[in-house]
């Protein structure tokens, strides 16, 4: 530590630095809040709603990731719509999702288990408009393979 | 201890110890479903499992913090405690609000987002709660004396219960949900945190090395500023992939490289105070736990963090095993052992007794701090096969999980072997006082003062 720096002066750059960095960040996550409304994301219908209120009711954010982000016990779900072809034939990936999540828990021998989740005609919908408008975020390209 | 309303700190300490247990608990469920995919799969779903470990440290760690705070408070501000019965109060919300959230979960009962699974009524009740905590400590310090270390310490406090409010806000596009959660996860832990951090650091380098006050003052405000310059800017690390611009790949990984260094700056900083000090400290457990956070901080959240956090190399590695290494060593180090540091430090004072069960307690030191470095190895090592597998070769993710069965058993290993150090550490700590070491202390006289 260089002597030539008093307490004093190390706080001022603490709390002025930090100020400063702050409303830079706060800026750009401005910036961004608007970015993403206006460019990376599609509009939302009510159901794409509907449908991030289900994905959130029945916590599946704690074994799976979406976006990258959650818990690493399951599949990436961000682009599970394009997994399941639905960028080419989207009548074909919904009722494959729709049969694929009715059918858990599978109870294979030696596979993770997906539990049972109580989700009506509506719901399930609504969950598969969710991830199909997920799917179609602007994400830089990423993952960098379809296998998420 | 000086002040009588330090005892405030006990409830706190011993609260806190116990969630960790049962956060241990949870956290050996969850590996065992890793290794036994069948394992409660149906009476406790891996995602209840997880809640419950993610919920229960980050609740624990923060009545450790409060805990911490009535303890050094009176100290610093030369003052007692503003009101003992309110934190006894706020303290019991605290624990109702956690315990509440806890139980509910196992019901399937909780909100859906990340770590902020806590249902409404739980959220109010611990924003309630802190809101008390913060008050009754301010006024300890308004009518007391004001040092860089409470003052750094009651900043990033409030600082962090500002940022908790963003946990209100949760619209409905999926982007800018995750684009204003990382204000309350990342700031916490890659910002204000580490003032806290920082500051009960700074307190125990003073209390145990004698180092003189203005010295570790102006070390605590250059670390604090490296921490806030780097970390603010380096919220752009999570901005890479999830529908913000692209400016963030840049911004992101040159900031979150910069956040290395205020860790780096906290091990120069504590192991100097300890080789520059005069004092020889009794309590050489402390003096262990206190180094070896610096240290295990600065490569679990500092050395593991700037492994993946270039936007390139992140662009394969984002949502891997190796992510959960970097979490798993970066909590241990920079918060875990703080708060066990300061526990270990605390106890003999509240307990009005020389320093008991070191050996103990040194012992469930190495060995914890072993078995998460060698989970974090295992992790490091699935994550990195894993990135390879899924995301250069494209292999199917379960297919890929399936190669990885053997880092799995030898991670569920290394938790139980944290579960034995972490009974050890109880044990020591709360268990009848016997051994003293520390009889050759050449300067017991200064000792007894602190």
């Amino acid at each position: 530590m260089t002597e030539g720096l008093t307490k004093a002066a190390a706080r001022n750059i603490f709390y002025g630095g930090s100020l400063f960095f702050f409303l830079l960040f706060a800026a750009l996550t401005a910036h961004s809040h608007f970015y993403i409304v206006n460019t990376s994301t599609q509009p939302m219908s009510d159901s794409v709603r509907l449908g991030k209120h289900v994905w959130e009711e029945h916590n599946c954010i704690n074994c799976h990731t979406i976006l990258g982000e959650g818990s690493y016990f399951a599949p990436e779900i961000g682009n599970v719509w394009t997994r399941f072809g639905g960028r080419d034939n989207p009548e074909g990936a919904r009722m494959a999702l729709t049969a694929w999540m009715n059918a858990q828990p599978t109870g294979a021998p030696g596979r993770r288990q997906m539990p049972a989740h109580d989700i009506n005609d509506e719901e399930m919908r609504a969950l598969i408009d969710f991830l199909e408008w997920t799917d179609s975020i602007d994400t830089q390209g990423w993952p960098p393979h379809p296998a998420g | 201890m000086k002040y009588e309303t330090q005892k405030v700190a006990l409830p706190f300490f011993m609260l806190a110890m116990a969630l960790f247990a049962l956060q241990i608990v949870f956290g050996l469920a969850a590996a065992a479903a890793y290794v036994w995919p069948h394992f409660m799969s149906e009476a406790m779903p891996f995602n209840i499992t997880r809640t419950s470990h993610t919920n229960l440290l980050i609740v624990w760690l923060l009545i450790g913090f409060m805990g911490s705070t009535y303890y050094l408070m009176p100290e610093e501000a030369e003052n007692e405690i503003y009101s003992p019965k309110l934190a006894y109060f706020q303290l019991l919300l605290f624990a109702i609000a956690g315990a509440g959230a806890l139980i509910s979960y196992q019901f399937g009962i909780h909100e859906g987002r990340h770590y902020l699974e806590q249902p409404l009524w739980s959220k109010l009740m611990i924003t309630v709660s802190f809101l008390m905590f913060l008050f009754n400590t301010s006024m300890t310090m308004l009518k007391g004396r004001k040092t860089a270390i409470n003052m750094v310490l009651m900043l990033g406090l409030w600082l962090a219960a500002v940022f908790w409010l963003f946990a209100f806000y949760n619209p409905d596009n999926l982007a800018l949900d995750k684009l204003w959660w990382w204000w309350i996860v990342h700031i916490w832990v890659e910002g204000v945190w580490e003032l806290i951090m920082a500051s009960l650091l700074g307190y125990l380098l003073i209390k145990m090395t004698g180092v003189d006050r203005e010295i570790i003052e102006k070390w605590l405000y250059v670390i604090v500023g490296l921490a806030l310059f780097s970390g603010l800017l380096g919220t752009g690390h999570h901005y890479y992939w999830i529908g913000t611009p692209g400016y963030w790949q840049p911004i992101g990984s040159i900031f979150s490289t910069l956040e290395v260094i205020p860790f780096f700056a906290m091990v120069v900083f504590a192991f100097y105070m300890f080789w520059k000090g005069s004092r020889n400290h009794p309590n050489k457990a402390a003096m262990l736990w206190t180094l070896g956070c610096a240290a295990v901080a600065f490569f679990g959240a500092g050395v593991w963090g700037f492994m993946h956090t270039l936007s390139w190399i992140n662009y394969y590695t984002h949502g891997t095993q190796i992510t959960a290494a970097h979490g798993h060593l970066a909590f241990y180090g920079a918060y875990v052992m703080l708060v066990m540091g300061i526990i270990t430090y605390a106890m003999p004072q509240l307990r009005r007794v020389q320093p008991y069960n070191q050996v103990l307690n040194m012992w469930a030191f190495w060995i914890m701090t072993s078995a998460m470095w060698f989970m974090t190895f295992t992790l490091t090592f699935a994550g990195v096969v894993q990135t390879h597998l899924q995301r250069v070769l494209g292999m199917n993710f379960m297919q890929v999980q399936a190669q990885l069965e053997l880092f799995y058993v030898m991670r569920f290993g290394t938790g139980i072997f944290v579960a034995i150090a972490a009974a050890m550490f109880f044990y020591a700590v709360f268990g009848p006082a016997r051994e003293q070491v520390g009889a050759h202390v050449k300067q017991p006289s200064i000792v007894a003062t602190e």
